[in-house]
């Protein structure tokens, strides 16, 4: 599995390449960009048949610095929860790309768009494989920059309003990372994340390390937009292109807030309920808050793009929940649902994209009263929809049965309920949009769809069928159980990294 | 001791400029502020009184030297920083031709 650095350099080498090549062919960002996603999607499909082999971990030293047994230089440490968030990355990316090559028609600068989202996946999967701290935040920032220009790419007022603030909001949580990381190498005189948490496991724990804790967890819940930090989400992801809102909430909030902070805790730091249960039940409090509040919000849009934002810091809190609770059940029930809700809103997303396409507005009401039938693009809304408020046959039913099972394990009976009655209205504001926009339409005109758009539609959805029905065949047990083996490995990780 | 404090005294001025400014450069003055108190910071912590720098050159006296890596680092994030300020700062410049002011109460066409 030597080919681990590919994850981040083929992006990059595309992004460099697309705008010098674009002065002799304009459309060349395209071609790059499919092919570029097209091989990563094929290499991370490949280490999910390669990782087993390898006892389901492999460390890449860059440059071979190593002092055995502690690396000196940057490390990749490719576990199974890196596998899941590299396949949900370049699942979705490669979607997006396929998408937006007839979504661009109507923008300038086609380069600059592919060059930023190539940035942006080199970032992601730079921060999915990494294993080193330093490294995560330069990664993070990367996708950080290119996502902020990426909000704004359509210079309208709003656009640029909402880059502004997401960039203000955003920085201010970089730099306390940042600050957070200043105070670990301080501590423990290293960067390596294996080799932190080993030092920090012989010392006690003080005043400081619930100090870097806390700034770790305020600077990531920021990037994941739990509720109280989620104000910015709604404006960035309702003004950026569909692509991009598609890439931004079906998985960019994910990588940057939830993964990058799940790793920490539990793998770096070692936290687990025995340990730190004031913690957890912070993050399960704010989990709910965000549920309830972000879903009768979501309620009231009268926006297509801005109701699906705010359902997704209604999602994000449901994780964050799983993540509370803890246990296996809950761990894993938050790892499928990050999965299952990146390609569902992902694909939300990209219906929106289309519908603005077509209709030219994105008001609910308006288009209630548009004369164009789209029923393509409402059957795949509807079934999108279904998923991701955890209708049966499709992905998204398991992952909150898998948190419900989890909190009623950990004897959180309240936490249980709530889960389950706030699923109706998961899916009372979501049909909602279903309601107003794609039926009672008897006449009105037809309107074609681009083979590019049918093809990305149905990749997206055939996935959230088949994976669905299909889930405890291949999802289940070969990707989600061992992520959330992984993570449930605590500072076990670290052994496994340094030993290897 | 000294240095801390001023770091934490630069970084509490860029706090304080970001949520009460209404002048969108201000802000982005706020944010650079806070970068560079988090940087100085990202330095002091490798810094050690009277010792030399990290050149090997120097290794017969029998001095300390200064730990490399935060440096290192710093510059990292300098670079990062001056990405995101250029970032910034060009929305800004286009908000003020779309806008024709810097006041962030006047920017305000996205509700709820």
């Amino acid at each position: 599995m030597n080919y681990l650095p590919l994850f981040t350099a083929l992006p990059l080498l595309g992004a460099f390449l697309t705008p010098l090549l674009s002065k002799i062919f304009e459309k060349i960002g395209d071609i790059i960009s499919t092919i570029i996603t097209t091989l990563l999607l094929i290499l991370s499909i490949y280490s999910t048949f390669l990782l087993p082999i390898f006892g389901n971990i492999y460390v890449y030293e860059i440059g071979k610095w190593s002092l055995s047994p502690i690396p000196l230089g940057i490390i990749f440490a490719f576990d199974s929860l890196s596998l899941l968030m590299v396949l949900a990355i370049n699942l979705l990316s490669f979607a997006c790309a396929i998408y937006s090559v007839r979504y661009l028609d109507g923008y300038t600068g086609r380069w600059k768009f592919w060059t930023l989202f190539l940035l942006m996946v080199a970032g992601l999967n730079g921060i999915a494989i990494t294993g080193d701290l330093f490294n995560l935040f330069v990664f993070t920032e990367i996708s950080a920059i290119s996502s902020y220009a990426l909000v704004a790419f359509g210079v309208e007022k709003e656009d640029l309003e909402a880059s502004f603030k997401y960039q203000v909001i955003g920085e201010i949580g970089g730099l306390t990372i940042l600050l957070a990381i200043a105070l670990i190498y301080a501590k423990t005189s290293t960067l390596n994340m294996a080799d932190i948490a080993n030092t920090l496991t012989n010392e006690n724990k003080g005043i400081l390390f619930w100090f870097i804790v806390s700034l770790l967890t305020f600077g990531f819940l920021i990037k994941s937009a739990l509720f109280p930090f989620h104000f910015w989400l709604p404006d960035a992801h309702s003004q950026a292109p569909a692509p991009i809102s598609a890439m931004l909430s079906g998985i960019f909030i994910k990588i940057l807030g939830i993964y990058s902070l799940s790793r920490l805790v539990f793998n770096i730091f070692g936290l687990n309920r025995s340990n730190a249960p004031h913690y957890f039940d912070i993050l399960i409090v704010l989990g709910i808050l965000s549920i309830i509040i972000a879903g009768f919000i979501a309620l009231r849009q009268t926006n297509y793009k801005r109701l699906l934002a705010y359902s997704t810091i209604s999602q994000v809190g449901y994780i964050f929940v799983g993540l509370g609770i803890g246990n296996f059940w809950g761990v894993v029930g938050a790892l499928a649902l990050l999965f299952a809700h990146a390609l569902g809103k992902g694909l939300l997303f990209l219906t929106a994209g289309s519908v603005e396409k077509t209709s030219g507005t994105l008001n609910i009401e308006e288009l209630c009263t548009s004369q164009k039938r789209l029923p393509f693009y409402g059957v795949i809304y509807t079934l999108g929809a279904l998923s991701l408020a955890g209708v049966p046959p499709f992905l998204g039913f398991f992952p909150k049965l898998f948190l419900i099972l989890g909190a009623i394990k950990e004897k959180m009976l309240g936490v249980g309920i709530v889960l389950g009655i706030f699923s109706v209205l998961t899916l009372a504001y979501l049909l909602k949009i279903t309601n107003k926009v794609f039926t009672n339409k008897k006449e009105g005109e037809k309107v074609g769809v681009p083979i590019s758009t049918i093809f990305s539609f149905l990749l997206l959805i055939g996935l959230i069928f088949i994976l669905g029905v299909f889930y405890f065949n291949y999802l289940y047990p070969n990707l989600i159980e061992k992520a959330g083996e992984a993570i449930m490995r605590g500072i076990d990780y670290a052994k496994l990294v340094l030993m290897r | 001791m000294l240095p801390y404090i001023g770091c934490i005294i630069l970084f509490l001025i860029g706090i304080y400029a970001i949520l009460t400014k209404r002048n969108i450069i201000k802000i982005a003055i706020g944010f650079c502020l806070l970068e560079y108190a988090v940087n100085l910071f990202f330095a002091l912590i490798g810094y050690k009184k009277g010792s030399l720098a990290p050149i090997y050159t120097q290794i017969n006296q029998q001095r300390n030297f200064v730990d490399p890596i935060p440096q290192a680092l710093v510059l990292t994030a300098i670079v990062i920083g001056l990405g995101t300020t250029a970032l910034l700062l060009s929305v800004a410049i286009r908000l003020h031709e779309k806008y024709k002011t810097f006041d962030i109460k006047e920017i305000k066409r996205l509700k709820e």
